[in-house]
């Protein structure tokens, strides 16, 4: 059976050209690129290449861009960073639908005696940005705010939130793990301090993940050890990855527009079929203001991990937000902050593609969702056909 | 993703007898779609008292889907006293096993059961006896304490993989660790009954093959047993213990707590010399 899959904000396939790029560095050219000889420094050399792919790619200076080992080490680091820079400060801003790495930090952190505020979102995933501007304190130390869900796919407006923060003086930082590679990103064009991207979310291998830290950012370093990455992340460089990386940026700056408009078009059928072939099933998450590859679509009256397996017989990869799938009792925290109501949110799947996905591959979900739910909604006691259609079309 | 056997997996994938019984006359219904998962369990009782046929509705996940499908297999052709013997650890061996976090969807099948068969006996159900403790999914002290009777739990998370009690917002874990407290000091000392001298010996011998000599054979030592007279229990030392000084204490304190703890607290262990 032909795998499809459709779980891009699970992880991605190492692209054909980023494993390439990498594998001499694992065997041929070894050597540690701090060493003085050539055989060492020769490897120095592709990872100030890599460092430089990077920075292109969003923008930045390749002096503020730091190889961490994933995204939760980039997050950590940019919050811990801050409150000890931030001497005397005690306040962290954060919203309700943040990646674990982001929210179980910062509940970490207030039980240590740190304030955190977690910034709601509406019903179609929105920051309250009313809300946001009066939690910005004397105190905040620094605003932490994801520039795209994981799982709806939303888009925040960091860039006027962070705008905001530096108006008061407070340090911004946002994880944009789900956002580099999916849709531009220019930091010369705001004033965000720091950002978090991880390797393993646009073709590059696990393991592999940056910081940015803008020019003139006080820095602490969270792991401290040798001069690497100029004193603000010890450990030998993981350089097989870091070139990795650099290669997969490349290719994302390429990809970019294909991105944004076959990869699309092909989310856009696959939601837009679904939908009407479904009945009682709905898009979550604000359609506009979206990634280009995310679709959340909840089907009522069943199960999600029910789906899935169901789903897998077939080959078809994707994600559920329902409690069962969550490894906890709950459906997810970004459904739940949305209001997504019990009836839907433990029936929610993610699907998310990228540029590997075909046309063929969405019209065999197609085919296959509305029998996967229609064999779920005939053993579940809440489905009474005819006066539910009745509903979901009023 | 899940571990799931391949009974659970077959169960699932063609479930057994889905659906509602238009002539049932023992109807159970448990959960609700707020908890995630809910099962409608119908039965029809001949007049002779056997499950004659039996259905389920559930929404929920794979196990708890493969649960109720199990249930419904194991119900047919029994007796109403047998079908109330099954319990939910009996569903979950149908099945070959389920994940442990996942034992509250055989604890769900139990409930249906449950319910349907006091509907059938005439017996008044009461809509939800006990205190809420759980808030989030709307579990009582009273159903608690008895997954923690009949299931054999001690911890929270225990209670929490059976019941689903404390898997939310998780306020309610103190008072869970004091039911599972209050449960634990009711339980009686158990008696043991007394050993012949023909299964002490066996016991003790078996003790010392698996729990004491593995230990004394690291540090290249040996124990032999040498008789048991009533409680006292007669070894000498071998290999290295034999010429080891420090060995005089840990050793007989050794062999007498393991001995004492798996056989009888009555037991005196004397070394003999060699």
């Amino acid at each position: 059976m032909t795998t499809i899959y459709l779980d891009n904000n699970a992880t991605t396939q190492v692209a054909t050209e980023v494993l390439e790029a990498m594998l001499p560095y694992y065997h041929d050219f070894y050597g540690n690129p701090s060493s003085a000889y050539t055989f060492g420094g020769q490897v120095g050399r592709k990872i100030q290449e890599a460092r430089d792919q990077v920075a292109a790619l969003i923008g930045a200076m390749p002096e503020e861009i730091i190889f961490t080992s994933c995204g939760s080490e980039s997050d950590n680091t940019a919050i811990r960073t801050a409150l000890s820079t931030e001497t005397g400060k005690a306040h962290i801003v954060t919203s309700r639908v943040e990646h674990p790495a982001v929210k179980v930090l910062c509940t970490h952190l207030s039980n240590k005696g740190y304030r955190v505020t977690e910034i709601p979102v509406n019903r179609e995933g929105q920051l309250d940005m009313e809300q946001y501007k009066e939690s910005l304190t004397r105190d905040t130390a620094i605003v932490s705010l994801m520039w795209a869900n994981n799982e709806t796919g939303v888009v925040f407006p960091v860039e006027e939130a962070a705008q905001m923060a530096r108006d008061r003086g407070i340090l911004f930082h946002t994880d944009a793990v789900q956002t580099v590679g999916k849709i531009p990103i220019n930091m010369k064009n705001n004033t965000i301090d720091m950002l978090s991207l991880s390797g393993h979310k646009l073709h590059a291998p696990k393991g592999i993940g940056v910081l940015y830290v803008r020019k003139g950012t006080r820095f602490s370093p969270f792991l401290i050890g040798g001069h690497q990455e100029k004193g603000r992340r010890g450990g030998t460089e993981n350089t097989a990855s870091i070139i990795g990386l650099g290669k997969a940026c490349e290719l994302a700056a390429r990809n970019m527009e294909e991105e944004n408009t076959r990869v699309k078009h092909l989310r856009d059928k696959l939601e837009t079929e679904i939908l009407a072939r479904v009945p009682n099933s709905r898009l979550n998450g604000e359609p506009l203001n979206r990634l280009p590859n995310t679709s959340n679509i909840s089907f009522e009256f069943v199960e999600g991990e029910a789906i899935l397996l169901l789903m897998d017989e077939f080959g078809i990869c994707a994600s559920s937000g329902s409690a069962c799938t969550s490894g906890s009792l709950q459906p997810s925290h970004v459904l739940r902050a949305m209001g997504v109501p019990f009836t839907m949110a433990h029936g929610s799947i993610r699907f998310s593609m990228s540029i590997y996905n075909t046309e063929e591959e969405i019209d065999f979900i197609i085919d296959k969702i509305p029998t996967i739910i229609e064999k779920l909604r005939n053993l579940s006691p809440y489905w009474k056909p005819g006066e539910q259609v009745c509903a979901a079309g009023a | 993703m899940w571990e799931y056997t391949d009974k659970v997996k077959e169960h699932f994938l063609e479930p057994r007898n889905a659906g509602e019984l238009e002539d049932a006359n023992a109807v159970g219904e448990v959960g609700s779609m707020a908890c995630g998962d809910a099962l409608k369990l119908s039965l029809k009782v001949d007049e002779n008292g056997k499950v004659e046929d039996a259905k389920f509705q559930t929404f929920g996940c794979a196990s708890a889907i493969a649960s109720a499908s199990a249930l419904t297999e194991m119900l047919k052709g029994k007796t109403v006293e047998e079908a109330e013997k099954i319990t939910n650890q009996d569903i979950a061996d149908f099945l070959g096993g389920l994940p442990k976090e996942k034992m509250h969807c055989s604890v769900l099948g139990r409930q249906a059961l449950e319910q349907a068969l006091a509907q059938y006996k005439g017996e008044h159900v009461e809509e939800k006896e006990g205190e809420i403790v759980c808030e989030c999914f709307g579990v009582t002290d009273l159903e608690i304490e008895k997954a923690i009777r009949e299931n054999d739990l001690y911890t929270v998370e225990e209670v929490t993989n059976y019941t689903k009690a404390g898997g939310g917002c998780e306020n309610c874990h103190d008072t869970i660790r004091e039911i599972i407290a209050k449960v634990r000091a009711e339980e009686k000392p158990v008696t043991e009954p007394k050993l012949t001298n023909l299964q002490k010996i066996r016991m003790i011998e078996e003790v010392i093959d698996e729990e004491i000599r593995p230990s004394l054979k690291h540090d290249g030592g040996d124990v032999e047993l040498i008789d048991v007279v009533e409680n006292r229990v007669l070894v000498a030392k071998r290999g290295n213990c034999a010429v080891c000084q420090a060995s005089e204490q840990t050793f007989k304190n050794l062999v007498e707590v393991k001995l004492q703890e798996l056989v009888s607290p009555e037991l005196v262990v004397e070394e003999v010399p060699q």
